[in-house]
């Protein structure tokens, strides 16, 4: 079933080369697949799993995810991830929903911290529970408005560390993120860029990640779409849910402060 | 030796600098907080990346004076730092040796196309493109281009090809920011992406009247 949807998706991807090399937007292209696809998105399937997910006890504790605080309480699901990364109590830190993952996997499954970040970035044959669960996760926070916190110190001091990432320019190309983020209506070849700090480009961007990607065929996460943003600014590689990118998260996630939550999205 | 730009861009940018020092009088009280987050972050960067294939964690750590200036004044910069920075970026760059600026607008065309180079996915030692199209409009048959940049399209008819256009043109590839402090544009020559035959074939792209760029 899954295959069978990727290949229509490859299908359509094809198609829809062949239109922009014609001379059309891309973005239009895309658009007009969301239409036609309506309600199916391939990302339910990995919704769909990922709560099983959640609900399934596993060895060593056979204890299930449910008992997981993402925030609002013990097993609180809904809504949990417009209001992520935060400041956590019982670690005394502040995460983003893969990092709270790893440690709820760990501290409450009982599993060991390679097991609990195997797979981060799955490919076919060689699925990942992380971005089912966060498909899952995110999925129960559809039509509600974003809304971090800064408050604690913390949270306030992870805002301030991703704000000076965000600029922080460096390597063989100059790049930082405002490169690329930092004005209106830019494009890398075809592709548009939405301005980061421009509250509306912000929230329409935030509020669609996590997303199925029709050119990988998973659904990819917040922290895949920033490392490989990381990858093309000529940076080298951040370890799977650092601090780094939970800061330069909450930088994001509260400029895009008040956007109405939409994901999983359907994206190239 | 500075070379004159367009009278039009010297007002823009006496303008702009204006507006840019009003600014930095006014944000000035919040600076002293700043600097501990900047160190809060340096120190996670040191921790929390790892060099793979050419992009390492040295080159992302060590920045020079032009990256650590621009990082942290990203929106606006003084008069002072901005003749600080064009001045001293323009002591790097180095013009060809045998006095030839123009290579091969075909190779040129390939560079201008090629993205790869210093990614963490490219291997060590590959041959390094100059993206050109990324962010410029350059010639007509490639519609896929991006515009961070200006169009370059039709180059001599809007710059000419004299003397001071090679060597200016030379310049702002060598190390874009020679003319523009913080420019978006990567410094191609003086950060080693491009070398001395690949800068002449770009520029034949640019400035050869049989090019596509101006035909």
């Amino acid at each position: 079933m899954k295959l069978f949807i990727t290949l229509i998706f490859t299908i359509f991807l094809i198609y829809s080369n062949t239109f922009a090399v014609a001379g059309n937007s891309s973005t239009d292209e895309i658009a007009k697949y969301r239409e036609l696809l309506a309600d199916g998105n391939p990302a339910e399937l990995w919704e769909m799993r990922g709560e099983e997910l959640w609900k399934k006890k596993i060895d060593p504790k056979s204890v299930s995810l449910e008992q997981c605080d993402l925030g609002k309480g013990p097993g609180i699901v809904k809504g949990a991830y417009v209001e992520l990364p935060r400041y956590f109590n019982d670690v005394n830190k502040v995460m983003d929903l893969e990092q709270r993952l790893i440690y709820c996997r760990k501290n409450i499954q009982g599993l060991s911290h390679e097991q609990a970040v195997k797979i981060p970035y799955g490919s076919v044959g060689n699925p990942s529970d992380i971005e089912a669960l966060v498909s899952y996760i995110t999925a129960e926070s559809k039509g509600m408005k974003m809304a971090v916190s800064t408050k604690h110190p913390l949270e306030k001091e992870a805002y301030e560390v991703g704000k000076r990432f965000f600029f922080y320019r460096a390597g063989s190309h100059d790049f930082s993120c405002a490169t690329c983020h930092s004005a209106d209506e830019k494009r890398i070849r075809l592709q548009e860029l939405p301005n980061l700090l421009n509250k509306a480009d912000a929230q329409k961007t935030y509020t669609t990640w996590p997303a199925y990607r029709l050119s990988q065929g998973e659904v990819r996460t917040m922290q895949h779409r920033l490392s490989d943003c990381l990858r093309q600014q000529r940076f080298p590689e951040p370890i799977y849910a650092s601090e780094t990118i939970t800061a330069l998260i909450m930088f994001l996630a509260k400029n895009a402060e008040g956007g109405i939550f939409d994901a999983p999205a359907l994206k190239r | 030796m500075p070379l004159p730009l367009s009278d039009k861009g010297i007002l823009m940018k006496k303008i702009l600098i204006v507006i840019m020092v009003f600014a930095v009088m006014t944000g000035c009280a919040t600076a002293t907080v700043e600097t501990d987050y900047g160190k809060a972050m340096l120190s996670l960067l040191k921790s929390e990346f790892t060099s793979k294939g050419p992009a390492t964690v040295e080159r992302m750590l060590n920045q020079d004076e032009v990256q650590k200036l621009c990082s942290e004044y990203p929106m606006v910069r003084t008069e002072e730092m901005v003749s600080r920075i064009q001045d001293s970026q323009m002591k790097t760059v180095k013009f060809p040796a045998d006095g030839n600026y123009l290579g091969d607008w075909k190779k040129g065309e390939i560079i201008a196309q090629n993205g790869r180079g210093f990614q963490s996915s490219d291997p060590i030692g590959g041959v390094n493109g100059g993206n050109c199209y990324a962010c410029h409009n350059i010639t007509k048959s490639e519609i896929s281009y991006g515009n961070i940049g200006p169009s370059l399209n039709n180059y001599i008819k809007l710059h000419g090809a004299n003397d001071l256009v090679i060597k200016y043109t030379w310049a702002k590839i060598y190390n874009s920011q020679a003319y523009t402090a913080c420019s978006s544009m990567p410094r191609f020559g003086h950060s080693g992406i491009l070398d001395e035959q690949q800068i002449k074939d770009v520029m034949a792209l640019l400035l050869d009247p049989a090019s596509p760029v101006n035909r």
